[in-house]
């Protein structure tokens, strides 16, 4: 969203207090220790460093650029690193990974004239051990696309046949990377649905998205990564309790007759609105009353993900 | 190992012969190009006389004897006495001449411009020695035909590997393969062996269906000549796989796969003989597997070698597969660096 900037005070973030330990890590399936990729002229990942609790949905989140696909894809043992490692159980990454892992890539070319079922079987027949194929089709609702051609597929039913591809050797982890770009929000919300139908069968899904909804739905623990750091780390709720004692009042900027300068709490411009964040909502309630300001069209949201990125990074996450 | 390989390898043949358009393109081309070249060529000689002359030297003295400055005949040396007098009984040559170390002519006398020449040689030597060869004419089309199914198959396996290739490096098919258990020498037998199955069923399918048109030469072994066609077939794809082996731009690979076939159908002998070419034609020609391919496949198909006999082509073309595959595995890459 272009056009956006702070009209109120700011709250400095000390970035490297930021990353908070809420979350249990005795038993990580995924430790990355000083991740650093480096391009000729682009630092992407910088020294990034966490781990991923067995049987969790951990988030990568940030813009575009901010470097999570390079981690992610190193994690994945798709690319390699320039320093640091990523230990599986304990252990750097070999041979039994690939069995024992399932990747949907942010985006993935399947093979021309083959259907639905072909598709799944080719997958299926490069892993030793895996899915029953019956269940996997099930499970990303497949059952009525089985005989369509791959090239015939809508936008999500193609992404279903992708984490079906993806689940087709039973991988003890998932990593699906911006799974949902692209889709209309019910795709989106289905896609959602077979996710956490997945992590109730105890699998470890490590998501890269920036959709925050999506990431505060899906995820138990997440990531800000921003410039190839890290800049915050735990789970989404503690995150927001940490960062955040207030809620936000939004209202049309049209029913402000004068803009809101010299006022007692920040306030940002966003499109058609402003949005005040106050602690106290009696007080910038009386103050917004005080200068007649229209407020039947006020709203009252508490703060969420999005918030969180822009107070981080001062960016818009979907930029 | 073998269970993703066949993986790979029916989803690939799956592809292959669904992709009607391509399946089409792959058999039809080559049967009207034979048929259309047969028709336009029939009956038609070629514009020069050609006279061929044994000389050790490779190289000609228009001195030696009145008759190499007759004006309208195309003159060349040739060092093989059995290739020349055989080239002078299939009709490829219209005579061949000997001065040392006697004065002496080979011609056809089935052959027609072999006659109007030997009438000249005989005004400007009536004494020179005169040796007959019989031998039926080796039409255009019959000569053609190798030409045709070689081209084919190069293009086949030089686009239908590298191309194909370089587009599932695109457009990131390779990139899921990688993060499968699917190793790269795994990937690469499959995709040899999908088009060498592909390949030579269509080559089969084509040479049937083109000797119900046209009633053309075959005397040697069809075994012998389907060893020359698998081989080269395995050499050509794994040329097509050193493309293959890196690039993510389809155009650029299109570029240097072109920039491979074009000069193989000039140079190779597809459409005409580089008999009598500049030496240099001659020589480039020996660095591309085609030229190998065709001079056996006609060895066999027109005058019946044996597979003894095709050996040294077979030789090269094995020697050049091998550092082909070599050279291919070892550059693969599943996604640009």
């Amino acid at each position: 969203m272009s056009g956006r900037h702070f009209t109120g005070s700011t709250r400095t973030i000390n970035r490297d207090s930021d990353i908070k330990e809420d979350i249990d890590h005795s038993d990580p399936v995924l430790q990355v220790r000083n991740l650093v990729k480096r391009y000729p002229s682009v630092l992407a990942v910088d020294g990034v460093n966490f781990s991923v609790r067995r049987a969790s949905c951990f988030g990568l989140l940030g813009p575009n650029g901010a470097g999570k696909t390079t981690t992610v894809e190193i994690m994945e043992g798709i690319m390699p690193p320039t320093q640091g490692e990523v230990l599986y159980e304990g252990h750097p990454i070999g041979p039994r990974f690939r069995d024992e892992v399932g990747i949907q890539f942010q985006s993935t070319a399947l093979q021309d004239h083959l259907t639905v079922l072909e598709t799944l079987q080719l997958f299926r027949r490069l892993y030793k051990h895996g899915a029953d194929l019956e269940q996997v089709i099930q499970m990303c609702s497949l059952e009525k696309l089985l005989k369509r051609d791959n090239r015939k597929l809508s936008g999500g039913q193609r992404q279903r046949l992708l984490l079906g591809v993806a689940l087709v050797n039973d991988p003890k982890i998932l990593f699906l990377d911006e799974p949902t770009t692209g889709l209309d929000p019910q795709a989106r919300r289905n896609f959602w649905e077979l996710v956490e139908r997945i992590k109730e069968n105890d699998k470890t899904v490590i998501l890269t998205t920036h959709y925050m909804e999506e990431a505060y739905r899906l995820c138990d623990e997440i990531a800000i990564m921003d410039q190839g750091k890290i800049i915050a780390q735990g789970s989404p709720q503690a995150l927001l309790k940490e960062h955040f004692d207030d809620v936000i009042l939004e209202l049309p900027k049209a029913d402000l007759p004068s803009p809101l300068v010299e006022f007692a709490f920040p306030v940002l411009e966003r499109g058609d609105y402003i949005e005040i964040s106050t602690p106290d909502v009696n007080l910038a309630l009386a103050m917004l009353v005080e200068r007649n300001i229209n407020l039947n069209r006020m709203q009252v949201r508490p703060r969420n993900l999005e918030d969180l990125f822009l107070e981080l990074t001062g960016e818009d996450l979907r930029t | 190992m073998i269970r993703r390989i066949a993986a790979v390898l029916n989803a690939r043949n799956v592809e292959f012969l669904r992709d009607r358009s391509t399946l089409g393109w792959n058999i039809f081309l080559p049967v009207l190009l034979v048929l259309g070249l047969s028709f336009i060529f029939s009956g038609q000689g070629r514009p020069m006389f050609k006279v061929a002359v044994l000389q050790p030297t490779g190289q000609i003295d228009v001195q030696q004897h009145p008759f190499l400055q007759t004006k309208y005949v195309e003159f060349f040396a040739l060092t093989d006495q059995t290739d020349a007098v055989r080239n002078v009984a299939r009709h490829k040559i219209d005579m061949l001449l000997q001065f040392q170390p006697e004065a002496r002519y080979w011609v056809n006398p089935e052959a027609p411009k072999g006659y109007i020449l030997e009438r000249l040689l005989l005004q400007t030597d009536p004494g020179i020695a005169r040796a007959e060869v019989s031998g039926e004419a080796v039409r255009y089309a019959d000569w053609l035909l190798p030409g045709i199914l070689g081209m084919n198959m190069m293009f086949s396996c030089l686009f239908g590997v590298g191309y194909v290739v370089v587009r599932y490096r695109k457009n990131g098919f390779l990139k899921r393969l990688n993060a499968t258990p699917l190793r790269p020498i795994e990937f690469i037998i499959a995709q040899v062996l999908s088009r060498l199955i592909l390949i030579m069923a269509v080559t089969v399918f084509v040479y049937i269906g083109t000797r119900y048109f046209i009633n053309f030469r075959m005397q040697g072994s069809y075994v012998t000549l389907f060893i020359v066609a698998l081989t080269g077939a395995i050499c050509l794809i794994s040329l097509g796989l050193v493309v293959a082996a890196r690039f993510t731009s389809e155009e650029l690979a299109g570029g240097i796969l072109n920039m491979l076939t074009w000069p193989m159908m000039l140079v190779s002998g597809v459409w005409f003989s580089l008999e009598g070419s500049h030496p240099a034609v001659q020589m480039l020609a020996k660095i591309f597997p085609l030229t190998h391919i065709l001079d056996a496949a006609r060895a066999v198909m027109l005058d019946g070698a044996t597979l003894i006999q095709v050996m040294p082509q077979l030789s090269v073309l094995g020697l050049m597969s091998v550092v082909f595959l070599f050279t291919g595995a070892a550059a693969f890459r599943w996604q640009s660096d």
